[in-house]
């Protein structure tokens, strides 16, 4: 077994289908898929267009690149331009505009910035570079928060002292109770996200369905794991039944990852509050590094100017975030914020709910459904 | 969020720093497994590899269930699919 | 969807629309300082073109933006005449180096055109500093991929600038061909129902170069696809003569030279997720990176729009060519959605194939 292409089979894919159908019958149903990941496979396999009309998935804050405010862009713009720095993060933020353009424009006006595919390449690039300070912008949720964990742990191993971490880490539970309590959104479920249950597990989602009423089912990112998580939620909704259940079991523990766990715990610590972009600040919901780094905090070792920036007031990335309106409801979507021009994160990132949207599924419902079922050349 | 790929495990290159090769599709790269420290990594096993790190050994028992599952789930219609297929090849 | 679906779908398709307008409008370039972005071969590039070099040369030749301009003589033979500019990282590479870029890019721009290469220029840039040996090396591989190309470079340019000012050898070619009499090639002649025709497997260029950068520290047996396509193209010709269109598959892949396509004939363009050929390791390494095969660079495959009872013979003819084996029908065109591309997914979803922005970079989500 390769665990891809198993799970990318046409024949398993319409006969699920057809057991959607049924299951959803007159009804109408909105799911929510919390992670980007999810809406990536969604738009890439052409998922929606095959769904009964009845099932709407609606995008969820999963997306990590597409919840970094502003002010933290321009954080990381400033401390890229500081005279010495070596800046380094994933290709996904090098694209994210900030107030006065992303990171490939300081790259243009001639900052250090790299890319990197591994937080731990950033501190090969300071161990190679020592007559220079490397960051490593950390973003990502309870996924990628391990990564820099392993990484500062390593630092200080090597005596390294001219790294440090700009860290943006996010944790997905904040986001999920917030959506909860938005008064404006009516779910039947969620698609429960698949990588970070790798690390927290499935416990932490139990408030869900017994707070809030609604089932959620941790799913996996293949195209079979996407129908079969919509198979359960129904099978649940039609059982009478509302519970956590976790699809993904071929990754996915109920206790999570431990090891992970106590890394994090180890190095970092939790922001009292911590601005999301389009939800506001969401208290608890973000991780600092904690004391016992602190010397390879870049927010302790520089004075960043920290201004707190305004969202574009055009921008509805807040709204597609919750899920309250789909991306092309969006008043700029698709005419002044496009993917070479984006106003908001949800159309930089490729797991943003408006990139995916405008990249892969911008298109008639007919149109796609012509190009799905005409028979090949 | 974050994309996990799966990678097969073909060497432990260093037991010490927790780092294995793992290939994708005949690719290698050498990644921490540090995450997996206390799971007694084995060459041959499948891992989830996010960002240049193991996040989780891939049970392959639970993925045939998974499998299994998806056509339970889908059964009632594998003949009318059949069915479906063939006329369309032809 | 709650209340009535029908019309939050007719909101949707109107809005669809909308954005279809907007998007075939011109790209207008709102950038003050160039970024790699405007290099990379989508749309950055194309508004760039657009509103700095196009305005200002205009012409009826150069507004055609082909691969190469198509220039009649007063005996009214025809010349294909183009240029480009190779400014690899690092400058050697598993499967070639910059000089063999330099002179199959120059060779297949215009055999793609129509044309039969003839000749070339070539201009250096060099980095003081540069080691002797190591540019005689690149030299010999440009002779030898001329030969191999049956093209003389028959024109040339030295400049050295000083250390710091390059980053150690850029070069440019220029080339000419002649279209043989009564060979006519134009985005103009695409028609629904033509087939789309690749002469073989995707990506392998821009993965090998990216791994070779070496700072992904990612290891695979992937080998750039540099080569010249002249004698393919001159296959596909004879096998089947009713040939609309072809480009070279460079910058922005597949992807992108099909949305090209879509936009100059103002046509649709259906592929076929499945019939698209990737080597696995070149597969393997796209996953693992994040970046899609499809908008990778190639520096040897070219797309060819034929009619469709010739679509067979085509690709027999590329087959039976030792760089051709990969080769395949992988779509074809459609009057509606005109100026899109589409892809069908293997299990029968479907998506679109929008023009790349900016350089593929690896990417965590």
């Amino acid at each position: 077994m390769k665990f891809v292409d198993e799970f990318r089979d046409p024949a398993a894919a319409r006969a699920l289908v057809k057991s959607i159908t049924r299951l959803t019958g007159d009804d109408e149903f909105k799911f929510m898929e919390v992670c980007g990941g999810h809406t990536h496979t969604i738009y890439r396999h052409g998922i929606e267009h095959i769904l009964p009309p009845g099932i709407e998935l609606v995008h969820g804050p999963g997306c990590p690149v597409c919840v970094i405010p502003m002010g933290r862009v321009d954080d990381a713009m400033w401390l890229a331009e500081q005279p010495g720095v070596i800046f380094t993060t994933f290709g996904d933020m090098m694209r994210v505009p900030g107030s006065s353009g992303s990171l490939l424009d300081a790259k243009a006006r001639g900052a250090d910035v790299r890319f990197v595919y591994s937080p731990l390449d950033s501190l090969k690039v300071a161990v190679d570079n020592p007559d220079k300070h490397v960051v490593f912008f950390a973003v990502g949720f309870e996924t990628t928060a391990p990564s820099t964990a392993v990484t500062l742990v390593r630092a200080r191993q090597l005596g390294v002292t001219n790294f440090t971490v700009f860290c943006n880490h996010v944790t997905i539970v904040p986001p999920i109770k917030a959506i909860l309590e938005s008064p404006d959104l009516r779910l039947s479920g969620f698609l429960g996200p698949g990588h970070v249950s790798t690390v927290v597990g499935t416990r932490p989602y139990r408030f869900v369905p017994e707070v809030y009423g609604k089932p959620l089912v941790v799913a996996g990112f293949e195209p079979l794991d996407i129908l079969a998580t919509v198979h359960m939620l129904l099978q649940q909704i039609r059982d009478g039944r509302c519970e956590v259940e976790n699809q993904y079991g071929r990754v996915v523990r109920e206790e999570g990852n431990l090891a992970a766990l106590k890394l994090l715990a180890e190095t970092f610590e939790l922001r009292p509050h911590f601005e999301w972009r389009g939800l506001g600040f969401i208290s608890q919901s973000a991780l600092k590094v904690n004391r016992n780094y602190a010397e390879f905090d870049a927010e302790e070792v520089f004075s960043m100017p920290g201004v707190r920036v305004a969202d574009p007031k055009a921008c509805q990335c807040g709204e597609v975030l919750k899920g309250v309106i789909k991306p092309w409801e969006c008043k700029v979507f698709g005419t002044a914020c496009t993917p070479e021009t984006p106003i908001g994160t949800c159309m930089v990132s490729p797991e943003g709910a408006c990139a995916a949207y405008y990249n892969f599924g911008r298109m008639h419902r007919e149109a796609a459904q012509m190009v799905g079922e005409s028979a090949g050349v | 969020m974050c994309l996990g790929i799966p990678g097969q495990v073909v060497a432990i290159t260093d037991a010490e720093q927790h780092l294995a090769k793992v290939a994708v599709n005949g690719v290698q790269r050498v990644i921490s497994v540090r995450l997996l420290a206390e799971q007694n990594l084995l060459e041959g096993d499948w891992v989830l590899v996010h960002v240049g790190f193991a996040m989780a050994k891939i049970d392959e028992r639970e993925a045939q269930l998974t499998l299994d599952q998806v056509k339970k789930m889908g059964e009632d219609y594998l003949n009318e699919i059949d069915a479906f297929n063939s006329s369309q090849i032809a | 969807m709650t209340g009535e679906p029908t019309t939050h779908a007719d909101r949707e398709d109107r809005m669809l629309l909308k954005i279809e307008q907007f998007r075939k409008r011109r790209p207008r370039l709102i950038d003050e300082h160039i970024t790699l972005a405007h290099g990379a071969g989508g749309k950055s590039s194309a508004a760039l073109v657009d509103a700095v070099f196009v305005e200002a040369f205009r012409n009826p030749e150069l507004e055609q933006l082909g691969d190469g301009a198509v220039l009649t003589l007063p005996s009214q033979e025809r010349l294909a005449f183009s240029t480009d500019s190779f400014v690899v990282q690092p400058l050697e590479f598993p499967g070639g180096t910059i000089g063999h870029l330099a002179v199959h890019g120059t060779v297949n721009d215009l055999a793609v055109s129509g044309a039969r290469p003839q000749w070339l220029s070539a201009a250096f840039v060099i980095e003081e500093g540069f080691s002797i040996a190591r540019l005689k090396a690149i030299v010999a591989d440009m002779r030898s991929a001329a030969d191999t190309a049956g093209v003389q470079i028959v024109t040339g340019d030295t400049k050295v600038v000083s250390r710091g000012a390059a980053d150690g050898l850029y070069i440019s070619t220029a080339g000419v061909g002649v279209i043989p009499a009564g060979r006519r090639l134009g985005a103009d002649l695409v028609r629904a129902g033509d087939r789309v025709v690749l002469s073989g497997s995707l990506g392998a260029h821009g993965m090998a170069v990216m791994l070779a950068r070496g700072d992904l520290a990612i290891e695979a047996d992937i080998v750039s696809d540099t080569a010249p396509v002249h004698e393919m193209v001159e296959a596909l010709l004879a096998a089947a003569p009713g040939t609309r269109w072809m480009r070279d598959a460079t910058r922005g892949g597949l992807g992108t030279v099909c949305n090209e396509l879509a936009q100059t004939a103002d046509v649709g363009v259906i592929l076929d997720e499945r019939l698209l050929p990737v080597e696995p390791q070149v597969l393997g390494a796209c996953d693992m990176l994040g970046i899609d095969p499809i908008y990778v660079a190639n520096e040897g495959k070219f797309v060819a729009v034929v009619p469709p009872e010739e679509a067979e013979a085509a690709v027999a003819a590329l087959r039976s060519h030792p760089l051709g084996d990969q080769a395949a029908v992988i779509g074809e065109v459609v009057a509606t959605p005109s100026g899109m591309v589409a892809l069908r997914t293997p299990f029968g979803g479907s998506r679109i194939v929008d023009m790349l922005v900016g350089d593929p970079l690896p990417r965590i989500c």
